[in-house]
């Protein structure tokens, strides 16, 4: 599963394919669309979750409220089943898909006129750390590749060869992660890769729960 | 009793990630990772940072506090969760876990009230709630007078405060004073050692004409901030220990006065204080006095059960299954302005049938 981008996505491999897979996008409902995409995964696939064998979860960079919700349920999932969760970069699935055998950006919409971004060198090999930058201060570097994602897709002066997929989808993340496994590689920790300080601003009404 | 129901409950809504487990009204657990460390050279919570802090600890904490209590998760009968009040990015970290959880486990969800959690926590001290009980709540983020007739589906509200709240202006106060963060402790601790009739700070909205049961703490925040600066300004030491307890008297005056009027307007017998406020010792001390002159039995819970916790949400989801309420469906979200009207937030899915529905759900997913 993932929730680092607007895609909300999840998707059930038995490794070697695919076998069912949910994706809608929705920025600001993270929350709530997550466990009903499990459900609706599994009920598709006629499996209960506890034939579930790990759970791979994309850990970022994106915007943190939405990639919380995924890492909080994968980390849970996991207590609860007893198996283990795997990290996995945002970025890395959505290169996967990109499916590109060339060298390549991936950039997603990190918001405040900034985006989240990694140089690949091909579909499976990132070659640079995730960053967050402004577009135009990233322009030199990313001039004359091809970009994937949808921070490439809005900021067209400095990817002009953008291109999809948009979002990462659940199904890319966990067939990387299955070649991973395969190959006995290691995984990230499933924590976001926040990239940014937190605001350290304590609002007006610093704890917000009086009643109106 | 082992046929009470077993529920764990996690709570979120501010910056201390609690876990509780309860048997009915019996308390099992209660696991409590607080990032306020974090937070006091901030001088006040910060939701990302609380946020952030929540991940790390959510499923330490849930398996801390089954530890604690000493059951299998599989033998519980509900996963309880604040729904709302609360800081929003935080209150949605418990409410994925706890659907995360609930699914997982194939148990049913309650999303529950903060407010009425708080209420119903005392149930762990005290025994049942009595029906109707007026409950004073205070703390950093709610300064509240509730009137609960039952407290899984009528919780009333009669006063709140229009300004800060009781727990904001100990934090505001400490700062002026210089003492640090949290306020509330410290304050209390150096009133002791002061006089609360040093100085007549004044008594927010308590004229005849104002709102009998609403609160008001501004006012006194910036008295005392100006008694406080005109005594810097005129090069005289300022007396911290009757600043502290003039400042205390005046808050916990106000608050117990008018808790027992409403006890007493409404013909409740009990009044019961919970949040993190409550574990001021004058303000039990005042409490005790007024109530036992109007005749009151008082209720407050030890300290620990006061402040936010998860046991506080799993004694009201325990109240919730014990009285066949409906259960959350998995579309449930993190509401941080939920009305203290809602003590829960049941599934959209049709009437009265919402819990079985769950249950569907929850059986065909795993253990069945
Ligand atoms: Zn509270």
């Amino acid at each position: 599963m993932d929730t680092a981008t607007p895609a909300v996505t999840a998707a059930l491999h038995d490794g070697s394919a695919v076998v069912a897979e949910s994706s809608r996008v929705d920025a600001r409902r993270h929350g709530e669309l997550l466990l009903p995409a499990v459900d609706r995964v599994l009920a598709e696939a006629g499996v209960k979750l506890d034939a579930v064998t790990g759970v791979v979860v994309g850990v970022g960079p994106g915007p943190y409220t939405g990639l919380r919700v995924g890492l909080v349920t994968a980390t849970t999932f996991a207590s609860a089943l007893g198996v283990p969760v795997h990290g996995v970069c945002t970025l890395d699935g959505l290169a996967y898909a990109a499916g590109l055998d060339e060298p390549f950006v991936v950039a997603t919409d990190a918001r405040r006129k900034e985006v989240y971004w990694a140089r690949y060198e091909n579909a499976r090999t990132r070659v640079s750390d995730a960053a967050v930058d402004r577009p135009a201060d990233i322009a030199e570097q990313v001039a004359a590749l091809p970009a994937v994602g949808a921070g490439a897709l809005l900021y067209p002066q400095t990817f002009p060869d953008a291109r999809g997929p948009e979002h990462v989808s659940a199904g890319a993340l966990a067939a990387l992660a299955a070649e991973r496994l395969a190959a006995g590689e290691d995984f990230l920790d499933p924590l976001p890769l926040y990239l940014r300080r937190p605001d350290a601003q304590v609002p007006k009404n610093y704890k917000v729960v009086t009643p109106r | 009793m082992a046929d009470e129901p077993l529920v764990l409950g996690i709570e979120t809504s501010c910056d201390e990630t609690g876990v509780g487990i309860v048997r009915g009204t019996t308390l099992l657990a209660d696991a409590v990772a607080s990032s306020v460390d974090t937070h006091a050279r901030f001088g006040g919570v910060v939701p990302e940072i609380a946020s952030r802090a929540h991940l790390e600890a959510m499923v330490p904490t849930i398996e801390r506090a089954l530890k604690e209590a000493g059951v299998s998760a599989r033998d519980l009968d509900g996963i309880a969760v604040t729904a709302g009040p609360g800081l929003a990015g935080a209150l949605l970290v418990g409410v994925s876990a706890a659907k995360a959880y609930a699914y997982a486990l194939g148990k049913p969800l309650y999303g529950v009230n903060h407010l009425a959690s708080h209420i119903c926590v005392d149930q762990l001290e005290h025994g049942p709630l009595p029906e109707p009980t007026m409950a004073l709540l205070v703390s950093g983020g709610h300064s509240s007078l509730l009137l609960a007739p039952d407290i899984t589906a009528d919780v009333r509200p009669m006063g709140a405060t229009i300004d800060d709240a009781a727990g904001e202006a100990f934090d505001k106060i400490a700062r002026v004073l210089n003492l640090g963060f949290p306020g509330g402790p410290v304050i209390d601790r150096l009133a002791k050692e002061g006089d609360p009739a040093a100085i007549a700070f004044p008594r927010g909205l308590s004229g005849a004409k104002d709102p009998a049961y609403d609160f008001s703490f501004s006012g006194l925040k910036t008295a005392v901030a100006r008694w406080i600066e005109a005594k810097r300004a005129a090069g005289e030491e300022v007396p911290v220990r009757d600043v502290a307890a003039s400042f205390q008297e005046a808050v916990v005056d106000v608050l117990t006065r008018k808790a027992v009027r409403a006890c007493t307007d409404e013909g409740v017998d009990h009044l019961m204080i919970g949040g993190g406020v409550a574990a001021n010792s004058r303000l039990r001390a005042l409490a005790e006095e007024r109530c036992e002159r109007a005749g009151l039995r008082l209720r407050v819970p030890r300290p620990k059960l006061c402040t936010d916790n998860g046991a506080m949400v799993a004694a009201l989801g325990a109240e919730m299954v014990a009285r066949n309420r409906p259960a959350s469906d998995w579309e449930l979200s993190a509401d941080s302005s939920l009305p203290v009207t809602d003590p829960h937030v049941p599934g959209n899915h049709g009437h009265g049938s919402d819990h079985d529905h769950v249950h569907e759900i929850s059986k065909d997913n795993l253990y069945s």
